[in-house]
Order: structure tokens, then sequence, then C-alpha cells
């Protein structure tokens, strides 16, 4: 278990190199003049565009420039935006916001679909497994800006239950709607998931065996046929996890949550190539160690998953 | 059966879109607001992340304006209604030849750390931006001050070139003298008659000793002159103002805190807008504006307001055949403007007849005269003239909401003069940008223009002049330039607009660009904000704020 651990993290080094270096080449590949509109409407005076391009290494090769900013990293400096503002402040008043709504996300669409999923596997071609079969296509049908708008329109403006946006703070209970609408879409994954792993199962020798064995009908789901079934969910919701952390910007632009996705969104328009690479090495890193943990898992689930 | 369930759940969200518009908006009295609450209440505006440090000289984007514009009061500021220059820190700019300018301060004023606004305030900030090392963003609104080549020598290859830009030779511009406490002289390298009304803008602003002292701290907690004065700052979430009871100036505002919040994105701010928890957007998202559903979600709330915004078209100059000036005529007066406006923008824009915005000193009704008016006979026989034959050309970038229009005004001309017009989209506005600056066009393009200052000279000089900065299609007629500079000389402002309005004359007879429309913006104001203003740049005017 632990030579399996240590070896999963050395193949990181590789797969985090490479992906940030991608990133750090297509955040200045991308055409167009990353000095446009830093000035207003007119073009920069030459000699901010000559300070700013020393600063950023911008006249080296891409590699040396890529290079640079390694060292730096391992350095522990992230640098620092055109505005002068540290990166790696960036990066500590984003992520917790976004981690929060991850979380929340996490939880909401972990129990809503893995009970939908349950009881619809459980009671097999009957009305709530229908039920679900049908709510879960609803949401799976509508994207995500199409919920969150009129979420925030019917509950936020017209009857004014909830504040339209989050405020600055972005505590847990101001995150629960939007991770309600974060988790929409994943949820219903996770239930029709959940259902059919369920309804495979439920014929699955073991779970004969522990029937005729006399065990009571509550153990043998919980512990015997839900254990089993849980592994392909668990996938699911580890990168599922990761995908939350980055890919919220839609969510984040309907309610204002001011965290990761929207920054990469907006430094990526503005080019802000420290501050972009910053966030998604990160990003990474988050990512590969959500898929290590879910390995792990594995292991807890199903006693036959044995990593040597 | 399943295909038609899919479509009904689909509509569903937009059915209750629809009727979730039909709510809202409600009437508010403008009858003036409440003195005691508007003595301690806290306003908030939206706002987008600053580019770059808090300092004025290296601000020249909206962001970072609308912090530093409460914060500072230079020498001149701008009339929110007419948009006239009007004296503000200054008693007096005089000059008798239009090339060196008395400045006397007025007496008082201090900077929010207590410390008295002094002619060398101005003078000190003004070398500080003007100085090449410095690479501030504003360095260039200096460079008609003489001395200012010694400061900010001009890269000869430009930035992109493998040269260095040569050291500068002197740290300071030789044409500002401190006289007194509160006297400063001003020489131009050449004469230039509007300069005082140039001198509105923010990168003008005084600057107080402690910047020189320690330019990281005021960075951190930038101090002006104006009427609210900095209280904190969360980057990327909210800047924080108050009001600043020492401020000596007339735009004193009533209210006490003022709350800059950046929102991830319009469409969010404008959900707190219509819910009343945001008291000012500038600008409304595109899907409010969109069949006008603003005036059923705010109501009386929405404030119009005409910006200092021209649309136009440039020809350009270095691709045959578009340096053909009766092609431009025929172009010009192919295009129904009156139609455009009405039918694609539902009336948010005003055709042009000029080529200069009606809000600036200077403006001439009907200036551009018969060249931009619809007139499909007379377009057909300048087209005959300039025996054009094939097909026009349109750029624009499409991602500004501008393939609409683009396409309307090609089909227009198209219809009058007969010949094939086709539209060429460009992705960005960068990209657009950066193919415009590079004189790389292949047709005619959008161009527009948003004035610096309110003055007939910002609209001629950088877009006609002969070499001007924004000369982009490289326009070049010897009368006009001639006109320009004798204008630059003229001993008043008032002999100036003359010669201006003369030479804005001979540039219609060449049309190198075609005047569209002016625009006009429409922003929010919540419910709670009895009295509020939209200046021409769309900012909320604070000193008009009041609280019901």
């Amino acid at each position: 278990m632990g030579r399996y651990v240590l070896r999963r993290l050395l193949q990181m080094v590789p797969v985090l190199l490479g992906t940030t270096f991608l990133i750090y080449v297509m955040v200045w590949a991308v055409p167009g003049d990353p000095f446009a509109g830093k000035c207003g409407e007119r073009a920069c005076p030459d000699a901010y565009i000559t300070e700013m391009r020393e600063r950023f290494n911008l006249d080296d090769p891409v590699i040396v420039q890529y290079g640079k900013y390694m060292l730096n990293l391992l350095s522990g400096d992230f640098g620092e935006t055109s505005s002068g503002v540290q990166v790696i402040d960036r990066i500590a008043d984003t992520f917790p916001v976004t981690l929060r709504l991850a979380l929340v996300a996490l939880v909401i669409e972990a129990v809503i679909g893995i009970t939908a999923g349950i009881v619809s596997g459980l009671r097999n071609r009957g009305f709530l497994d229908s039920l679900v079969l049908v709510s879960t296509l609803f949401l799976i049908s509508i994207p995500v800006f199409v919920t969150g708008s009129v979420i925030q329109l019917v509950f936020g403006i017209q009857w004014g239950v909830i504040p339209p946006t989050v405020s600055s703070k972005a505590t847990f209970g101001e995150l629960i709607v939007p991770g309600f609408v974060l988790a929409s879409l994943s949820m219903a994954y996770v239930a029709r998931l959940t259902r059919s792993s369920i309804a495979e199962n439920r014929r699955a020798d073991y779970v004969r065996t522990a029937l005729a064995k006399g065990l009571p009908q509550r153990r043998v789901v919980g512990v015997h046929l839900l254990r089993n079934s849980l592994i392909p969910v668990i996938t699911f919701l580890g990168t599922d996890l990761g995908s939350f952390l980055g890919g919220a910007i839609v969510t984040e632009g309907i309610f204002n949550v001011p965290g990761v996705g929207g920054l990469i969104f907006r430094s990526i328009q503005t080019k802000e190539g420290a501050l972009v690479t910053g966030l998604v090495t990160l990003l990474v890193l988050a990512y590969l160690v959500m898929t290590l943990l879910v390995d792990l898992l594995y292991a807890v689930l199903d006693p036959r998953i044995r990593y040597e | 059966m399943r295909r038609s369930r899919w479509i009904s759940l689909s509509a569903m969200p937009v059915a209750l879109a629809l009727v979730a518009t039909g709510c809202g908006g409600g009437g508010g009295d403008n009858a003036g607001g409440d003195a005691a609450a508007t003595a301690d209440a806290t306003i908030t505006i939206n706002e987008t992340e600053p580019e770059n440090p808090l300092v004025p000289g290296n601000t020249t984007e909206a962001g970072g304006s609308r912090v530093l514009d409460p914060m500072f009061t230079g020498l001149v500021e701008y009339d929110p209604q007419t948009y006239a220059a009007s004296n503000a820190m200054a008693e007096s700019i005089d000059t008798t030849d239009s090339k060196v300018f008395t400045v006397k301060l007025k007496k008082g004023w201090k900077f929010h750390d207590g410390t008295e606004v002094k002619a060398k305030n101005f003078v000190d900030a003004w070398n500080w931006t003007a100085y090449g090392p410095n690479a501030t963003q504003g360095a260039s609104f200096f460079s008609k001050i003489q001395g200012y080549s010694d400061v900010h020598p001009d890269d000869p290859d430009g930035a992109d070139g493998p040269q260095p830009a040569p050291e500068p030779t002197a740290k300071e511009m030789s044409g500002l003298k401190v006289i007194d406490d509160h006297t400063f002289e001003i020489t131009l390298a050449a004469p230039f008659s509007v300069f005082p009304v140039t001198l509105g803008y923010e990168v003008f602003s005084p600057m107080p000793d402690s910047f020189f002292a320690d330019q990281k701290a005021f960075e951190a907690h930038p101090i002006g002159n104006g009427p609210m004065k900095f209280v904190s700052r969360q980057v990327g979430t909210e800047i924080r103002l108050t009001r600043f009871d020492d401020y000596q100036g007339e735009d004193k505002v009533k209210f006490k805190d003022l709350v800059l919040k950046v929102y991830q994105s319009r469409e969010s701010a404008y959900a707190d807008l219509v819910s009343g928890s945001l008291d000012y957007l500038e600008e409304l998202p595109a899907n409010a504006l969109a069949g006008k559903k603003y005036e059923a979600d705010l109501g009386d709330r929405a404030i119009v307001r005409d910006t200092l915004q021209l649309q136009s078209v440039t020809f350009p100059y270095y691709v045959k055949p578009y340096d053909n000036t009766d092609l431009h005529k025929a172009v010009s007066m192919a295009i129904n403007r009156e139609e455009i406006t009405q039918r694609i923008f539902e009336g948010t824009r005003t055709p042009a007849d000029a080529f200069v915005h009606p809000l600036t000193d200077g403006y001439q009704k009907g200036a551009c005269g018969e060249y931009c008016t619809y007139n499909p006979t007379k377009a057909k026989e300048y087209l005959a003239k300039s025996g054009f034959t094939g097909q026009l050309k349109l750029q624009s970038n499409t991602d500004g909401g501008h393939q609409e229009w683009a396409e309307a005004v090609c089909n227009s001309v198209k219809n009058a003069l007969g010949v094939d017009c086709v539209f060429e989209p460009l992705t960005s506005f960068a990209e657009h940008r950066q193919k415009v600056n590079a004189h790389e066009m292949t047709g005619i393009y959008r161009s527009g223009w948003l004035a610096d200052y309110p003055s007939i000279e910002n609209w001629l000089t950088p877009l006609y002049r002969t070499g001007a900065s924004s000369n982009d299609g490289l326009y070049s007629n010897p009368a006009v330039d001639a006109k320009l500079a004798e204008a630059d000389q003229a001993p008043s402002k008032e002999a100036a607009n003359a010669l201006y309005r003369e030479a804005e004359k001979l540039i219609a007879e060449d049309m190198p660009a075609i005047p569209l429309w002016t625009q006009k913006n429409v922003a929010g104001r919540s419910e709670r904000l009895k009295n509020a203003q939209s200046d021409p740049q769309r900012n909320l005017v604070l000193s008009s704020v009041e609280i019901g």
C-alpha cells in the first residue's frame, strides 16, 4: 500500500510538469496582444510595454520563460499580476471560496443522488423508479445556466426568499443555492449510476447468500449491496470534485461567487499568464490527489481490491 | 410522443423566464431625498477589477478610473451635464500666446493625509508620470509639454524592435516651473490653444509628498485630494471609500460610504440591481437590453444618457481603391442611418451628422452635410464618378455586438449602389485593433472614438492629421494639417474652435471616415437612490446622489 502511494505520487511529477508547460505555452500562444485593453481604449505607451515585457520575461523564448517561471515556483514564488498583486494572494482569496462551493455541491450531489439511486434501484419499474428516471432526465436536459438563472430570478428577485447573489464573504449558508445549481446535473448522473449499479448487484451471488443466511434486509442493502455498488459512483464523485473546482465559471458568474473559475476565465482574457498557470497548476494537483484518494477508497469499499 | 415531451420540458424554463419579466419595476417618486438618511448612507456601485496599481498617472482604463475619479480632483473638472470644462482646483489658467500657461491654485485644499495641495504636488506628479523609466500608461498625455522628449525619449524602432529606448537625458520636464506655493507655469513645446480643456483627465492629478517617499505604501493605500478618501481594498472583491469632510470643491458628496463591488459578470450585477442590493450599474447587460426588457424590470430606474462615443467606419488609404474620395462619398450616402438606428438599435443610437460628437465644445450641427445624409441617387452619381466596380468589403470584430449593424450597413450599401458588399468578421476586439494598428486591413473597417476630453480638437487632430497617433487609415491632406496647426496656435479657445470647424469642413470633402451614429447608454439605479445622474462617461455623478 505504502509503495503504491509512493509510486503514484512520483507519477504526479511528470504529469504536473507536462500540464503546466502546456498551459503556459497555450496562454501565450492565444492570438491577440497582451496589452490590448490594458490601457483603456488606446494603445499602451512603448515604455510601459517594454517594462512589462521585461518583468514577465516576454522577450525570451517560451521554453526559457517557462524555466524561469518554474524555478520561481519551486522557491514558492508564484509571481505577480500586471496590477502588482501577488498571485499567491489571489489564490488564497479565491481558492477557499471555490472549495466551499465544491464541497457544498458534492454533499448535495452525493446525498440526494445516492438516496434517489438506492430508492429507485431497489424498486425497479415501480412508481418511485419512474419518478427518479423522469426527474433526472429533466435535470440532465437543462443546461446549468438555465437552472441558475431561473432559480435566481424566481427565488432571488421575484419571491425575495434568497439574496440573488452571494456576498463577498461567501459563507457555507449562502453557497447552498449556488451549490445546488452546480450539483444539479451531476446529481442526476449519480442517481442513475447508483440505480443501475444497485439493480445489477441485487442479483449477485453474495447478496443471495446474505439473504439466505437470514440477515435483515437493512443490513444486506446497507453493508453488502451498497459498498460494492458505490465503486463507480465514488469514481464519478471524485473526478466531479475536481471539475467543480475549476469548472464552476457559469454558476460563479450567475451568483457572483468570487471563486477560481471566474478568475481563470478573466485572467485568460486579460492574458495574466502567471495567474492562469498558478491556478491551473493547483487545480491539476487537486485533480491528481482526488483520483489517488478515489483509488485508495476502492480498497476500503471492496476487500477484493488490493494494492501492492 | 417522446419528442414532444422533450420540447415541452425544455421550453418550461423559457416560459418561466417570460412570465417572470412581467413583474418588477414599480414607480419611485423623484421628490428628492431625506438629508439625514443621506448623510449616513452607504452606496454600492458596480466595479470591474482595476488592471493596474491605483496611481492616477498609471490608470487609463475604466476599472481603475472609477476608483480614482472620486479620490482626486484636478485643475479642471468636466460638468456632468454639459460636459464643459471648468476650473476645479485651479483658481485661473491664463495665457496670452497659447504656449505659456500660468496656473494659480485655490488655497486651503488638503490631501486626505492633511498636507496642503501645493503647486509642487502637481509638477512632481506630472514629472513622475512622464518619466520614461517609470513606464506609466499616462505618460503620452504630457507629450505636448516642453522637455517631454528629454524625459521620455522615443524608442527608435518601437516596443517591438530589438533596440532599447535611449536613456532619458533629464529627470524633469523643462516646461514645468514652480513659481510659488500656489502658482506654477507650463510651457508647451508648440502652441496648443485647447490645452486647459485637456487637464480634467485623472493622469493630471496632483500627488502627495508621501507618494514620492514610499510608492508601495501609496499603492496599498492611495491618498488623493478629492471628495472621497480610500478606506480599504479587497482585491477581486470590493474597494471602500468614504466621504472626505475637509473637501473644498463644489462637487461634495452628501452620502457617507461608497462601496465599489467587483462583479463576476454584468448579468449578476443586474440581478442585484433589480432586487435592490446594488445601487448603480453603469451599463446594463445585453440580456436586459434585448427587447427593452429593462423597461419592465426597472421602470423609471433606468437612466438613459448620451455618451461621448461616435461609431464610424474608416477607409484604409493604403489599399486601392479605398483611397478614392468619390467612393467614400458614394458609400456614406448609401447608408440609411435613420433606419438602421431605429430597426437594429431601437433608438439607442442617434444618426451622426458631423465628425464631432454633439456633446463637445466646438460641435457644429450638420458639419458633414449632405455626405452624411441618405441619398441613393446622389450616391450612385458619386459611384459612377469614382469608376469603382467589384466588391466592397466591410470588416469588424464581432465580439461587441457589431455583426448586426455591420451587415445592415453592407445591405444598405448593396441596395442603394447596386455593388456587392460583404461583411468580413474578425473574432475579437484585440485581433481587430492589432490588424488596424499594423495597417493590415483589406477593406472598410469599423472604427469608434471615445473622446479623452470634450474639445472639437480631440475629434479631429488624433484621427485625421497626417501621422497622428490614431490616424490608422493613413489619411493625409496638407490643407487639413495646415488648418489644424493654425487652430492649435489660435490665441483663444473661441478663435481656435472656429478654425477647427473649418478643418472639419475640409475633412468632410474627403470623407476619410464615415460617421455613423452616436451612442446612448442605459444605466440603472436602485429604488432608494432618489436622485442619481449619469455622466457622459457612464459613471454615477456622486455629488448628485440623494437617498430617500
